[in-house]
């Protein structure tokens, strides 16, 4: 009696003891790196590369007095909030045709959106560079064919910028939209049909008010990792188009000045984990969780 | 072990020999290793190994092929140690790895010169290195060690080339001619704004900024003159490139048609047949690199591999294929004229034509000029 007690499906030292090693991994791996660098954010700022255990709060006083700082906070949000925009804009549609082909091979539609995965996002970054380019495709394209005398300034600004974190984010737009739709009972959608809805008001009053809960997902994941991206704006930006991540960057890296560098990656974290914490609340996490897992 | 005893017993006889040792400190050293050797315990051997390998990081690139062909890939084929080889584009960034490693991962590095010096030497990372163990050192120019042993009596690193950053054009937008006479002016001239680059490094900058406002780089009067320009400067910038492999990308490609440049990737573009000029104005920043041994490496291995690339054979071959003069002394070793005709090279060995950064000034001002030109860069 005893041991089918100790054994049962629902005890709860049983789920402690499932749960204990993705615990312990997360307190490794994630927590306890985010406290030391909350600790970091306390500590004095000696010379480049050196700093001291002397408790200060100078370098939250320095973020919170700096308006600097908050004026690339804002446009980082900014830039994070076009970025996701734009790939809900354009991965609806997609998302929407998968969902909605009679294709036999569906399965091919969805491996077409993983396949940029398979190629390093660095390299799917630079090629950009001979793409908007002054000597790239569409530049030579346009010269070639008397559109333009003069080449098109593309490359190295905002836009560039945001076409590559775009590019690079529309995937999981496009698989969290797709996962959404798929969870809809297609009889609803008939159901209007039948009585009388038109197909574009039937999209209207069901799938797309169905579709939502993948939609913001969509939303919330592309805006979280346009925010806390680095590399897409060092290379098709200019310095003027860097965004809060390259900051840390060069604050860690450049000035080798580590406690200002955490303390402006808690700045991020929290901020990016504030807007989580609202799409949790309102919406829950299972949806981003459908979405990745495709 | 036996790698390494062998080869100091070899270097001990060598000096006995030669007459730099008395015979009884020969045979007391001697005796000493006998007796280590002897109560030594069968784990000794296993904790005590020689390196089998030894850990360089560099800045890539066709300066990093030219030093593994011919210094690397010849050593490993000598001695049977191979060189692990990283990259980095820019020396802070290997900084902040170094910090966060422990002592040995990282061993030699390819650094800037003395203003990155003191950097590890603030960081506590540098090594001791023992000179008797790289021979060839006699070769090197004395100026270039001079800086070295100001900041550290005992050095840690051993110079080995310099070039000078100054400006490269596109001679099929800007003549040789207009680059003489505009000079450093280049970088500020208003007919090419939205095709200037420059390295986004402070130093350049506001060197560059410096001689443009007429100051001494190293004794500069009216900082906030500096920092006007440096921004008028950035306003002309198409893009601020970080590494050698993006300088010679965007002016092959025309994004940019003059920058401030490393002469040695210059040399390389117009080895490869872009119309790219280079001149070195008055007051051109001169710098000098060296090989650093780090704190926690095996140091009879990296010592040796420093001085086999000093070995005027290698360093001549290695000098050839970067394009950068190297530091070997050109009234001791016999240097060859693609060296002599390479941009920067001094002649006279006495490095008096060149205007070095004076590291005691820069290290001074590093880190408030660097957060300055960090936001600057960024719009500020």
């Amino acid at each position: 009696m005893a041991a089918a007690q100790s054994w049962s499906i629902y005890d709860r030292r049983l789920a402690w003891a499932l749960a204990a090693p993705a615990a312990i991994l997360l307190a490794v791996l994630l927590v306890a790196p985010v406290l030391m660098m909350a600790v970091y954010t306390f500590y004095t700022f000696v010379t480049a590369g050196v700093e001291s255990a002397t408790l200060t709060l100078d370098n939250w006083k320095e973020f919170l007095t700096d308006s600097y700082y908050h004026g690339f906070l804002w446009k980082t949000m900014r830039v994070g909030a076009i970025t996701a925009i734009v790939s809900a804009v354009l991965g609806y549609f997609p998302a929407y045709f998968i969902w909605a082909t009679t294709f036999r091979h569906k399965w091919l539609l969805l491996l077409l959106l993983i396949v940029p995965f398979w190629i390093s996002f660095t390299i799917r970054t630079f090629s950009w560079i001979h793409i908007l380019g002054e000597q790239g495709l569409i530049n030579v394209t346009l010269l070639k064919l008397g559109v333009i005398d003069q080449p098109l300034t593309m490359l190295y600004t905002e836009g560039a910028v945001i076409m590559g974190l775009t590019h690079f984010l529309l995937p999981y737009m496009i698989l969290n939209v797709y996962v959404s739709l798929e969870s809809i009972d297609r009889t609803l959608i008939s159901a209007a049909q039948s009585m009388g809805c038109t197909s574009a008001q039937a999209f209207r009053e069901v799938t797309l008010p169905l579709s939502l809960p993948g939609l913001a997902a969509g939303l919330l994941l592309c805006f979280v990792l346009a925010a806390g991206s680095y590399v897409t704006p060092q290379l098709l930006g200019s310095g003027r188009d860097a965004l809060f991540g390259n900051l840390i960057y060069d604050t860690i890296m450049g000035e080798l000045n580590w406690p200002m560098g955490a303390t402006l990656s808690i700045v991020l974290f929290v901020v990016l984990g504030f807007f989580a914490a609202i799409y949790t609340r309102y919406m829950g996490m299972s949806q981003i969780v459908k979405g990745l897992g495709g | 072990m036996k790698l390494t005893t062998t080869r100091r017993l070899e270097r001990l006889h060598e000096r006995y020999a030669n007459g730099d040792l008395s015979r009884r400190t020969f045979l007391t050293l001697t005796a000493a290793a006998a007796t280590t050797a002897g109560l030594s315990m069968p784990w000794m051997g296993r904790a005590l190994a020689a390196a089998t390998e030894v850990r360089f990081d560099g800045w890539g690139g066709t300066v990093q092929d030219a030093i593994d062909k011919y210094a690397f890939q010849p050593y490993t084929a000598k001695t049977g140690i191979k060189v692990v080889q990283g990259t980095f584009g820019d020396e802070d960034e290997i900084i902040t790895k170094i910090k966060t490693s422990k002592p040995g991962d990282y061993q030699v590095v390819h650094s800037s010169g003395v203003n990155y010096y003191i950097k590890y030497i603030n960081a506590g990372v540098n090594s001791e290195i023992n000179e008797a163990n790289i021979p060839n050192l006699a070769n090197v120019l004395q100026p270039m060690i001079e800086p070295f042993r100001k900041l550290t009596p005992k050095l840690s690193a051993v110079p080995y080339d310099y070039g000078t950053t100054g400006i490269a054009y596109n001679t099929t937008v800007i003549s040789p001619e207009e680059a003489k006479e505009k000079g450093v002016g280049l970088l500020f001239d208003k007919k090419y704004a939205g095709k200037v680059g420059g390295y986004a490094d402070m130093t350049t900058r506001v060197w560059y900024a410096a001689l443009q406002t007429g100051q001494d780089p190293n004794a500069i009067k009216d900082m906030d003159a500096v920092w006007a320009k440096v921004r008028e400067n950035r306003d002309l910038a198409k893009k601020f490139w970080s590494s050698g492999a993006e300088l010679m990308d965007l002016l092959s490609k025309g994004e940019i048609v003059v920058t401030d440049a490393w002469s040695g990737r210059i040399a390389a573009l117009q080895d490869q047949g872009h119309p790219i000029g280079y001149l070195d104005p008055k007051g051109s920043y001169a710098w000098m690199e060296d090989m650093l041994i780090l704190k926690g490496s095996p140091m009879a291995e990296c010592e040796e591999l420093i001085n086999f690339m000093l070995d005027p054979a290698t360093s001549i071959a290695v000098a050839e294929g970067q394009s950068y003069p190297p530091s070997l002394d050109p009234t001791k070793v016999k240097l060859t004229e693609k060296i002599e005709k390479l941009p920067a090279f001094d002649p006279t060995g006495s490095m008096k034509a060149l205007t070095f950064a004076d590291p005691i000034y820069w290290a001074d001002n590093e880190d408030a000029w660097t957060k300055q030109w960090n936001r600057i860069a960024k719009g500020a």
